[in-house]
């Protein structure tokens, strides 16, 4: 149609965005993706790096499967690096109610075709002998696997500017109206832009734009306390995580332990700042102590978080607008959207192109928000 | 009554603690040192026979009165050494302490948390044998040890001469001094030192007796590198007549000037503000040391002005201390003080000109030379990220793309050369370059440090 400046315009440049950007791209969309400060920040490219397929929520697992084989594909599809490894990821139990949700964590992933390894005390004594001896029970996934956040969302953002994506850092967006039935957006430094669809990847900023049409959701940031120590020899192959969310940890081959750390800590999106409270490092350190007795010593060098958006269900909003044709959202990934980022950029390039996704995504949609939502049992235990 | 903690038992500490300690009040002084005195005014151990005096030279008679006077105050004060504050959150101080994490809370916190070295990185930097200025005083002040027998001085600074001189006074043989600035410009500076004239005189008096005691003193140099197998055998550069020149040594001691160590003031929520003159962002403060409701910043932690300003800063921010209590201040002192604090800062500031950051000679570096040494990351790998497409064009987000700065010192080492190559890159001065942002812990901390239960 006359008039427009472009055929999608993206607001939000972290990994949801840009792998949207990519996807409409490959299929011939002219997309701008528009981003307040610089691609990947935040959650994006602060979070632990996890592409975690054990024990996430079941209507998600189609999704999670979909998004990991792009994952594992990677450098051909970008055409650079993300220090993707597929390390496995490790589930530790440490008494039998906890060793029962394993169990049923496992049954749901086998039941999407994910190979779970049961892992009994003596077998983890033996082949991960720096645990300690407490865990009475745990899982083994060989297909989880992890990859670098910091670079990930500027790699696949390079990528989608390659494509013709037209990417627009530091370009804030003030206002956004209906324009016949495509939308208008004016920009911080006054600009306007004119497209015929409308992605809202805006994360921890969504909100606003959600309202802005008639809809709504109890978004709120947050963001883990995360810390790295300094580097020693690389022993510790698989993420490793505790069912009681307690601490999870990783290494990476350089040799630095990552690790991030509950319950997660207070974000101010207006001043930009998630600041870690040390009582939230202390903690996070005994933990890891309690689960790798090894690691008393190593020391920390830098703590961290970032703004994540999370919903009381601890689930994302994901699909098309119910007000307004031409909307789709993306936000509130509460803490597991690096794993689903591409099958997610890839799902929203299809409903926007095809009108439709053959991943079913039923359960994310905003509407589930007009009656009273429910809260998580895992939103009980990763907040205080 | 109010808890008033001062963190770091340097002169600024001390001095600050002492005005305190004469209003009946009981301050905390936290120190991460085993013994006060900070960096320059620094102890040997109790069992080391070290002539302190001889090494103090014309500086001996404060170095004395100074640990007179802290001995004098022990009594009356809450003194923590060999205390880290690694964390500060809202009014309560992290702190680390026989290896087990404390806290402790304040009304009033005076950070006096000194300097360090400003390194620029060349060629060899790496090698074994190479110290920081500083370090080699310490290694001499702590514990009487030598960097090497024959050390060579590289650098920006005055500290160059006098540190040489105290080397030689202990038996090293000096191999060159050479420093970065030509003699023209530190001529050219000369009438703004002649602001704190007992300082310049000393500080001529340290090239005079170097070059009686036939030491080449160069102005001028372009370092080219150290050179060294497995650890320093020579360092090469080309002095202002262009000539490449080879100076055989066994250690080479770098020194730029100092810049303070400012983590904490950040962590505390200090506002900074960029100095064209030093180079550096700053923390903002006012004419007594304020910088935010309850922070008071004294010493070389905020301006660098060598040790008479730290104690007469120290004695300023006290002061603002007191009136902020309802105590009343010395109107005479406080002014007294502030004249005494602006002089010798403006001293300092003065020195930066005279003996400049080779900032040039940083953006001009090869790529093959490390710069963070954390973190292994060469000049060339911060370059080949800022031109990438959607590269980074400022300090933290080169930081997250390469792991320059991510590492045990978290950018105090490399941040000012970071700066260097990051404003020439961009085409911009050091402030759009931007500053690498404080997070805790401010030093690495072990595991074990948290205990085993909440």
């Amino acid at each position: 149609m006359s008039g427009r400046t472009t055929d999608v315009a993206i607001v939000g440049g972290g990994l949801i965005g840009a792998w949207t950007a990519f996807f409409l791209a490959r299929r011939g969309q002219r997309v701008t993706l528009l981003e307040k400060g610089v691609v990947g920040a935040q959650s994006s490219g602060v979070n632990f790096g996890n592409l975690r397929l054990q024990g996430r929520f079941p209507g998600q697992y189609p999704l999670s499967l979909r998004s990991q084989a792009l994952w594992e594909d990677f450098d051909a599809l970008i055409g650079e690096d993300c220090e993707f490894e597929q390390t496995g990821h490790l589930y530790l139990a440490y008494d039998e109610e906890e060793h029962v949700k394993l169990e049923g964590y496992a049954k749901v992933s086998e039941s999407h075709g994910l190979a779970i390894e049961r892992v009994g005390p003596a077998e983890l004594k033996r082949r991960w002998p720096w645990l300690s001896e407490r865990a009475v029970a745990a899982t083994y996934s060989a297909r989880d696997a992890t990859a670098n956040p910091r670079l990930a969302t500027p790699t696949v953002a390079r990528a989608a500017a390659r494509l013709g994506v037209e990417i627009r850092e530091n370009a804030g967006v003030t206002a956004v109206e209906r324009s016949g039935d495509g939308f208008a957006l004016t920009l911080a430094d006054g600009g306007r832009l004119h497209c015929g669809a409308l992605v809202n990847s805006a994360g921890a900023w969504a909100l606003e734009i959600a309202e802005r049409f008639g809809e709504t959701a109890p978004v709120f940031p947050a963001g883990p306390p995360q810390f790295v120590t300094e580097p020693f020899p690389y022993r510790i192959e698989p993420s490793v995580q505790a069912i009681d969310g307690s601490v999870i940890f990783r290494q990476i081959p350089r040799g630095n332990i990552i690790l991030a750390g509950y319950p997660r800590t207070a974000a101010d999106p207006q001043a930009n700042r998630a600041p870690v409270p040390p009582a939230k490092t202390l903690a996070a350190m005994r933990a890891l102590a309690r689960v790798a007795p090894l690691l008393a010593q190593c020391h920390v060098i830098r703590v961290w978080s970032g703004i994540e958006a999370y919903l009381p269900d601890m689930i994302p909003v994901i699909g098309p607008s119910e007000t307004t044709p031409g909307l789709f959202h993306a936000f509130g990934f509460c803490g597991h959207g690096f794993q689903i980022g591409p099958g997610v950029g890839l799902c929203l390039s299809e409903m926007i192109v095809d009108g439709a996704t053959p991943t079913p995504l039923g359960p994310f949609s905003i509407g589930r928000f007009r009656s009273e939502a429910t809260v998580s049992e895992k939103f009980r235990k990763e907040f205080d | 009554m109010a808890e008033i903690v001062i963190i770091g038992a340097g002169p600024a500490g001390i001095a600050a603690a002492e005005m305190l300690c004469a209003k009946g009040l009981k301050p905390i002084l936290i120190d991460e040192g085993a013994r006060a005195g900070g960096q320059g005014y620094r102890r040997p151990a109790s069992d080391l026979a070290l002539d302190m005096n001889r090494l103090m030279g014309s500086e001996a008679e404060k170095y004395t009165a100074l640990h007179r006077r802290f001995e004098t105050l022990l009594p009356r004060l809450d003194y923590r050494p060999q205390t880290l504050v690694w964390a500060i959150d809202g009014s309560t101080l992290h702190l680390l302490r026989d290896g087990q994490a404390e806290t402790q809370p304040f009304d009033r916190l005076l950070i006096a948390s000194g300097a360090m070295d400003r390194i620029a990185p060349l060629p060899g930097w790496t090698l074994p044998g190479v110290f920081t200025l500083g370090g080699a005083q310490v290694a001499l002040k702590d514990q009487g040890c030598l960097i090497g027998n024959r050390v060579a001085f590289l650098g920006s600074s005055p500290l160059l001469t006098l540190a040489a001189k105290q080397y030689r006074e202990m038996g090293a043989e000096i191999a060159v001094i050479a420093d970065t600035t030509p003699f023209s410009a530190k001529i050219a500076a000369l009438p703004g030192l002649l602001r704190a004239p007992r300082t310049l005189v000393r500080g001529l008096w340290y090239m005079g007796a170097a070059l009686r005691a036939g030491i080449p003193l160069l102005h001028g140099v372009m370092p080219i590198a150290i050179e060294g197998e497995s650890r320093v055998e020579a360092l090469v550069l080309r002095d202002a007549q262009g000539r490449e020149r080879r100076f055989a040594c066994d250690a080479v001691a770098l020194g730029y000037g100092l810049k303070p160590e400012t983590q904490l003031a950040d962590l505390a929520g200090a506002s900074f503000a960029y100095d064209p003159d030093f180079r550096l962002f700053l923390p903002a403060i006012d004419s007594m040391g304020r910088a935010r409701p309850g922070l008071y910043l004294a010493g070389d932690g905020v301006r660098i002005g060598g040790a008479d300003a730290a104690e007469a800063s120290g004695a300023l921010a006290a002061q603002a201390i007191l009136a902020d209590l309802g105590h009343g201040q010395d109107i005479a002192v406080t002014r007294t003080l502030a004249r005494d604090v602006g002089r010798l800062r403006d001293f300092q500031r003065g020195l930066a000109r005279a003996f400049a950051w080779p900032k040039a000679q940083i953006a001009a570096l090869p790529d093959s030379v490390t710069l963070c040494r954390c973190e292994k990351i060469t000049i060339g790998e911060v370059r080949a990220a800022m031109a990438k497409d959607l590269g980074p064009v400022e300090v933290n987000r080169v930081k997250a793309m390469t792991r320059c700065g991510m590492g045990r010192c978290q950018g105090r080492v490399c941040g000012p050369a970071l700066q260097e190559i990051v404003a020439a890159e961009i085409g911009g001065d050091g402030a759009a370059a931007g500053r690498l942002r404080g997070q805790a812990p401010v030093k690495p901390i072990a595991l074990a440090a948290a205990g085993s239960t909440a």
